[in-house]
């Protein structure tokens, strides 16, 4: 899922100051999982807002909604008199919320909550880690399904390089990914499929190549 | 002599035991220094590695200091790591550096930019340094560029290094890596810095286990460590490193301790010359330089061979 955090509040609250009347627009998927932008904490956000402008000379109003997915269209369209009523949306989503929100309401304002992290997954409760660098090629196959592309702090592809010391990368507090290759490999004894040299990886299909479309004719509805 | 070999080539075929030093180009857009170090140098060392902003942190380019080495009459090795430059890039600049007269090239992953004086930068990784390795070796070998397209003429003709750490773990994995380059096109290694000798004498022992000394030269990487300070400093905070306590402690009770500085460094250079696979000692004495010919010397090393067939003056 996409991990997300919220901005500091500070951040939130400067960037609605010179709004009256905000919808604060949760999403029901991933940052609800990683509780940074579910109903809940569009409620706190909202009252926080609320307080903090009730001590100026400027109140504001909040209007509070979360829905399926900010992604998809439909979901959007549901919101859409919930959206006229206010003159700025501020979006709880992942950055592709935001911005469907912005796409769907070309007139309205948008303003992003959270930072938008990583492709990840939880690890334990409160931590949450990256685990793929959305390359455009999977290489997991060669990897014993760990992710050197994502993990690596380098992103090599023939590791681990000379700053792993005791399982650890030279950049602090991250695991060096290649002695988890390594250790994998081996266990499934397929240490031979190290030795191989890995080529240069095509970083076309990654964000490299510019922004990315995928296109399934046969899945497209024609008009 | 079609081949037009570099010096440090030359010297490790005739079977000599080749001593290389290191600079590390300053953080300003002036070349006396350099130039200076150089001429210090030669006679000393066979060849010079010029660092490729260390640590990264922005210094005057390895290329550009190599030039500097040259005017000075010494050998460059320039080094480029993956950190800052993409295939294009490297190529581009491997292009360059070849049409000034550079022949020895090292090449390194580098260090993450989060230690130097940017840490907000962008970092490339496009290759690794293994892939960077083969490029290198399919220019010259192959005539090819990365992509596969041919060099027409005039191909960028590299004798290629690497680095290798047997003080970073996982161990026996430093083994496989260190075969993998061989395998990618490396001729020459230049390890990390050795204060813990019986580590590394462990790890010639795989190396010979593999028959790697006898497909690459080997160097021996060595630091005069100037200070206690000094040496308790990169215990806690160089990566990928390992400071034996016994070195801080014989520093620390040493009445001159850059005269201990030296004889360590001797003792170790001389400790490395008698494991089998060792071909040659790598000074690092990165802000000490002025110290290495009095190690060279001590250790035994003077005069410095000459190379058949070059007239070029070591350094």
């Amino acid at each position: 899922m996409i991990i997300a955090e919220q901005k500091s509040f500070d951040e939130i609250a400067k960037m609605a100051a010179n709004f009256d009347k905000v919808l604060l627009l949760g999403c029901n998927e991933c940052v609800t999982v990683c509780l940074a932008g579910g109903e809940k904490e569009v409620g706190v956000l909202a009252a926080s807002l609320r307080l903090l402008r009730k001590q100026g000379d400027r109140p504001l109003t909040t209007l509070e909604e979360t829905i399926t997915r900010q992604c998809e269209w439909e979901y959007l369209d549901q919101i859409e008199k919930l959206a006229e009523e206010a003159d700025c949306i501020i979006s709880m989503a992942c950055g592709v919320g935001v911005q469907f929100v912005a796409e769907r309401f070309p007139d309205k304002w948008v303003i992003p909550a959270l930072n938008t992290k990583s492709a990840g997954g939880s690890v334990q409760h409160g931590v949450w880690e990256e685990r793929c660098g959305l390359c455009g090629e999977c290489i997991l196959y060669k990897t014993g399904g760990v992710c050197p592309v994502a993990r690596c702090s380098k992103r090599i592809l023939n590791g681990p390089c000379g700053g792993s010391q005791n399982g650890k990368c030279e950049v602090k507090d991250v695991d060096c990914i290649w002695d988890q290759i390594y250790k994998r490999m081996a266990a499934l004894g397929r240490m031979d499929w190290l030795m191989e040299i890995e080529l240069e990886k095509d970083w076309s299909k990654a964000r490299d190549g510019g922004p990315r479309k995928l296109v399934r004719e046969d899945v497209m509805i024609s008009e | 002599m079609s081949e037009n070999k570099s010096r440090l080539q030359t010297l490790f075929e005739q079977g000599e035991f080749v001593v290389t030093g290191e600079i590390g180009p300053p953080k300003s857009a002036n070349g006396e220094g350099i130039r200076k170090h150089a001429e210090h140098l030669k006679g000393y060392c066979d060849a010079t590695n010029l660092t490729d902003n260390q640590t990264a942190i922005v210094r005057l380019s390895s290329i550009a200091a190599g030039m500097h080495v040259l005017k000075a009459g010494g050998e460059p090795i320039i080094q480029m790591t993956c950190r800052d430059r993409n295939r294009i890039a490297i190529q581009s600049d491997l292009l360059g550096a070849y049409s000034l007269g550079m022949k020895n090239m090292l090449c390194l992953t580098g260090d993450h930019q989060s230690f130097g004086n940017h840490p907000t930068a962008a970092n490339v990784f496009d290759v690794d340094s293994i892939q960077l390795i083969r490029m290198v070796k399919r220019m010259r070998d192959e005539r090819v560029f990365a992509c596969g397209e041919e060099i027409k003429k005039d191909e960028p003709r590299f004798f290629i290094g690497a680095v290798a750490n047997p003080f970073a773990d996982p161990f026996e994995v430093r083994v496989y890596r260190m075969e993998k380059k061989i395998n990618a096109g490396a001729q020459f290694f230049q390890t990390q810095i050795i204060f813990d000798l019986e580590r590394f004498e462990r790890w010639m022992e795989l190396v010979r286990e593999r028959g790697l000394h006898e497909r690459a030269y080997i160097m021996a990487g060595v630091m005069p460590v100037k200070s206690a300070k000094v040496a308790a400093y990169m215990q806690k905070s160089v990566s990928g490193m390992i400071v034996p306590d016994e070195m801080v402690t014989r520093l620390k009770q040493a009445e001159d301790q850059q005269a201990e500085a030296v004889e360590i460094c001797v003792e170790q250079i001389k400790h490395v010359m008698n494991i089998k696979g060792v071909r040659g000692v790598h000074i690092m004495a990165v802000g000490w330089e002025e110290i290495v010919p009095v190690i060279v010397e001590k250790a035994g090393l003077l005069p410095r061979p000459q190379a058949a067939g070059i007239t070029q003056a070591a350094g």
